[in-house]
């Protein structure tokens, strides 16, 4: 077995050092009938070139985006990552290192996680960013659960326009604690008044932009009228890439900035493992969730980072810990930390542009589809149409073309029938102009 | 001249932060310039620089292979993080995952695009079942701390349907920090159990505690002693009498995996972490993966989404209304970390049923090598044998001015990166060793005569050799205090 150095005289002669004859007697402690007495019902062990081939008929009984024309967003983004960032994150020094605890032989890793903090910070326009999380839906629901401690209220108020699944990571976390919880009812083609729902006892208030129809907000009003009610703002971001189109959620007056970061540097994998971003304004540093790498200098008075405010955190404060999170998603926030130091301030703001005239023009080859009604005044890289029928079905028929149309509205919030027939499609920098014709092709048959 | 001109040191170079390198415009990504189009962004553009820095493919290259440089790792040598499980990580999962058919696909694609995922969910906890002995695995949360939480919030929410949610979760002193604040996320009040003198949950004391306000017990097993808790199936069998339910953190399986099944211990509800038992990385920090096995009582309330297989494929039960039983709700967006099930599937297939029985036990056997080689320069606190790490304390160390965390900074110096330290908390100092099934003997024995080593210069008063270490390291002793007192946590350009 090609995973164990051991050998059978190794054993034999580790176990007369030890001084018992097996090692099932190292097991002792186990009471009798506890024991199993030979290997489980599972097949016994394969080589490479097995599982390999196992695995890879898996693999093919997926259609992946590569294969097809592909327009789904709806949290998820595929974007082109450049070859050198999976090259460098498979270095074994960052890929199989521990959280650096031991700072003196963990530079590496702290180093990096300084730079991302501080690129996270820059693109959200925030004063200070953690060392992730595991991705956008537990950020989001971190975040609100922060803003509580912060207000010491206990009502949060979620948009409509946040991704079903975030609303309900945040009320599944909400649930067994003395929060309430007040979700707004998605709908794309009203507008929203959110300062509205403001009382003396809400906490915050969570929208997300570009929203998960794709509509893009100015939120400085929201800003304003949040904290004149003693609330905090909280901003989700799904598409990380639109922050470089984007005026920022900080100078929009967000306090807290929850996002996904898949879009840069991570595969999309079925969903996970991603990254979750999570950005504060300074003054609520000791209140937020997760590891924080920070600047110091060693005894030699060389510049050097280590963990810090740590008290905040469950092996120090265990039960009064600000949260019980005892990770990051550090390879994945190291892959969105190179991407975006290869893309820089030019080629960050250049990939925005390019999704967002990607866009435009699907939505102006999709508008002349009949059956088809954009429902976006605003977006990104990502709006959603009202077909002439339920979305779902049309969506199955278009990926039975080999065209993978987009998110059907059902999907996440099934049962509603006026939402029955919307269609959540997104552009990216990968689609071409030809594929765009296969999505509008592929559409009017399905129509 | 004892220092370099630039401060390197031969293959250690210093190196700049990426915003220290900057010179503005550059890019290290080729993008064609966008056609015009009308904005749709509406009043949101942005106006402002981001602040980026910019730099080429080269110089990024540089400075993450010169960073990377400055990282201890399993790759480059033994890791005995004890309750972390520092063992090799196989690269066919690394390649496995990164298969377009896996890595590149959407997890809101049709359901008939994605069969062979919904497959490798299903095998993957098809594998987790059949060795937890447990009747269903969730298979969403993302960590260990997050599965702690999702086996608690499933105890929490089969309590309120049966009536009640009840007010307490028993946790024993020497428990993970995580336990008490998981339990403390999902509205309960924690309250510690003490160890006995055999370093075991203290049974009679537990019984003690438990009434019918008690919601359930967690406990880790074999615990973070490196210990089996042989009354495991009495504790069981006494919080169930009372009506309520076993947490078991699994932190710790893989010193048990393909020998004892916890559903034999009576337990309800165990988080598997992927990213130890099942080889796949750290990361530096993560990502992990910590689904949940849960027992006959508790399939019912498992959290959404997971997979179900039917006769015309598998499908995703993705809400309350199309799911068999009564989900409490959702731990995360999407399902699950699945980069991570492909490699702890790649993991089990290739070590198989014999092979996961094979690494647990050649993993104790590496612990006990240790225990057996080691016992007579460390202190014991709690006798023999151990499971997969063994438990040393501070005693050794008594009048010689070393402090534990002198001795595992000189075993920095000496290439190795030290165990855990002071933790668990229910002994002096404490000295924790995980060496893992991957280390060979010949690794161990190094090892060994290492810490013999120390061990005697402590003994002899050399206390300079530990209150200096590190030494040799890309930085010596970070001063941690400053570092909290008046926090940096980003690079901000100097003031003009």
């Amino acid at each position: 077995m090609r995973f164990l150095p051991l050998s059978d005289a190794d054993r034999a002669e580790m176990l007369a050092a030890i001084g018992v004859p097996a090692i099932e007697d190292l097991y002792k402690d186990v009471p009798e009938g506890l024991h199993l007495t030979g290997p489980v019902d599972l097949p016994f062990h394969a080589g490479e070139l097995d599982v390999g081939r196992d695995l890879a008929a898996l693999a093919a009984r997926n259609l992946d985006g590569g294969s097809a024309p592909f327009f789904v967003g709806g949290g998820v983004y595929r974007h082109h990552v450049p070859a050198a960032v999976d090259h460098l994150i498979q270095r074994g020094e960052f890929l199989t290192a521990y959280t650096p605890y031991q700072p003196e032989v963990s530079q590496g890793t702290l180093q990096a996680l300084f730079e991302f903090q501080t690129q996270v910070a820059l693109i959200t326009g925030m004063d200070v960013a953690n060392a992730s999380l595991y991705d956008g839906s537990t950020g989001c629901a971190e975040a609100a659960m922060m803003a509580c401690r912060v207000t010491r209220r206990s009502r949060v108020v979620l948009s409509g326009g946040l991704h079903p699944h975030y609303r309900e990571v945040t009320e599944t976390n909400a649930r067994f604690l003395d929060l309430r919880i007040d979700a707004l009812s998605p709908d794309p083609s009203a507008p929203e008044d959110l300062a509205a729902h403001l009382d003396d006892e809400t906490a915050c208030i969570v929208v997300q932009n570009p929203d998960f129809f794709g509509r893009v907000r100015e939120l400085s009003a929201l800003a304003s009228a949040c904290h004149d009610a003693g609330a905090l703002l909280i901003v989700v971001v799904n598409e990380i890439v639109s922050l470089g189109a984007l005026k920022s959620p900080g100078d929009m007056g967000a306090d807290i900035v929850a996002a996904e970061g898949q879009s840069l540097g991570n595969a999309m994998g079925f969903g996970g493992p991603h990254v979750g971003l999570f950005a504060v304004k300074d003054r609520f540093v000791r209140q937020m969730p997760g590891r924080l790498a920070g600047q110091t200098v060693d005894v030699d008075g060389n510049r050097g980072w280590v963990l810090t405010l740590s008290t905040r955190e469950q092996h120090i404060r265990r039960e009064k810990a600000t949260s019980n999170i005892c990770t990051n998603s550090g390879l994945c926030a190291l892959a969105f930390s190179v991407h975006l130091t290869m893309l820089g301030e030019a080629g960050f703001t250049r990939l925005a542009e390019l999704n967002h005239a990607a866009a435009v023009k699907l939505a102006g080859r999709l508008d002349a589809v009949d059956g088809v009604e954009i429902v976006n005044d605003t977006f990104f890289n990502e709006f959603t149409l009202r077909l002439d029928r339920p979305a779902a079905p049309v969506v199955e028929a278009m990926a039975g073309q080999g065209v993978l149309g987009g998110v059907p509205v059902s999907r996440l919030l099934p049962g509603e029938a006026e939402l029955e027939n919307l269609l959540v499609v997104a552009a990216t920098e990968t689609n071409t102009e030809a594929e765009m014709d296969r999505l509008a092709d592929a559409l009017s048959g399905a129509l | 001249m004892t220092g370099t001109i630039t401060g390197n040191k031969g293959l250690q170079q210093e190196e700049a932060l990426i915003f220290e390198q900057d010179s503005s415009g550059r890019s290290g990504v080729d993008l064609p310039a966008p056609d015009a189009v009308t904005s749709r962004l509406g009043d949101a553009a942005r106006t402002a620089p981001v602040g980026l820095p910019g730099l080429s493919e080269p110089q990024v290259v540089r400075h993450y292979l010169r960073i990377s440089q400055k990282n201890y790792a399993i790759d480059a040598g033994m890791y005995p993080l004890g309750s972390c499980t520092m063992k090799h990580n196989p690269r066919l999962n690394e390649k496995m995952a990164r298969l377009p058919g896996f890595a590149d696909i959407h997890p809101l694609q049709p359901e008939s695009t994605v069969q062979g995922a919904l497959a490798l969910i299903n095998e993957c906890a098809r594998w987790l079942t059949t060795l937890t002995g447990m009747p269903g695995v969730a298979m969403s949360p993302a960590a260990g701390a997050h599965g702690e939480l999702t086996g608690l919030m499933t105890i929490r929410a089969a309590l309120e349907d049966q009536g009640g949610p009840r007010k307490r979760v028993l946790v024993p002193e020497s428990a993970h920090g995580t336990n008490p604040a998981s339990a403390h996320m999902c509205g309960y009040t924690v309250e510690a159990i003490p160890a006995d003198e055999t370093g075991r949950v203290d049974l009679a004391a537990l019984k003690d505690r438990i009434d019918d306000d008690v919601a359930a017990i967690m406990i880790t097993n074999p615990n973070t002693c490196g210990l089996f808790e042989g009354d495991m199936k009495n504790m069981s069998d006494a919080i169930h009498a009372a009506g309520g339910y076993v947490y078991c953190d699994g932190a710790n399986f893989n010193a048990i995996v393909g020998r004892v099944r916890p559903g034999d211990l009576g337990i309800d509800s165990m988080h598997l972490n992927l990213h130890k038992t099942f080889s796949t990385p750290h990361g530096g920090g993560g990502p992990g993966a910590g689904p949940v096995a849960l027992s006959e009582a508790l399939v019912p309330y498992a959290p959404l989404p997971y997979v179900v297989a039917g006769e015309d494929g598998f499908h995703l039960a993705e809400h309350a209304d199309n799911a068999e039983g009564k989900p409490y709700g959702r731990m995360k967006g999407f399902h699950g970390q699945f980069g991570v099930f492909v490699r702890a599937l790649s993991y089990m297939m290739s070590m198989g049923a014999d092979g996961l029985r094979q690494a647990s036990g050649d993993a104790v056997l590496n612990a006990n090598y240790l225990l057996a080689r080691l016992e007579d320069d460390l202190s014991l606190p709690y006798p023999g044998p151990c499971m997969h790490e063994v438990l040393f304390d501070d005693h050794f160390l008594k009048d010689t001015g070393v402090t534990t965390l002198d001795f595992a900074k000189a075993m920095i110096d000496e290439g190795v990166h030290p165990m855990t330290m002071y933790f668990p908390l229910v002994v002096h100092g404490a000295l924790l060793m995980e060496p893992t099934e991957t280390e060979s003997k010949a690794a161990l024995d190094d090892f060994i005569r290492m810490i013999k080593g120390l061990a005697s210069e402590a003994r002899a008063g050399n206390t300079e050799l530990f209150s200096e270490a590190p030494r040799h390291t890309p930085r010596r002793r970070l001063d941690e205090t400053t570092a909290a007192r008046s926090p940096v946590l980003r690079w901000r350009p100097a003031p003009d």
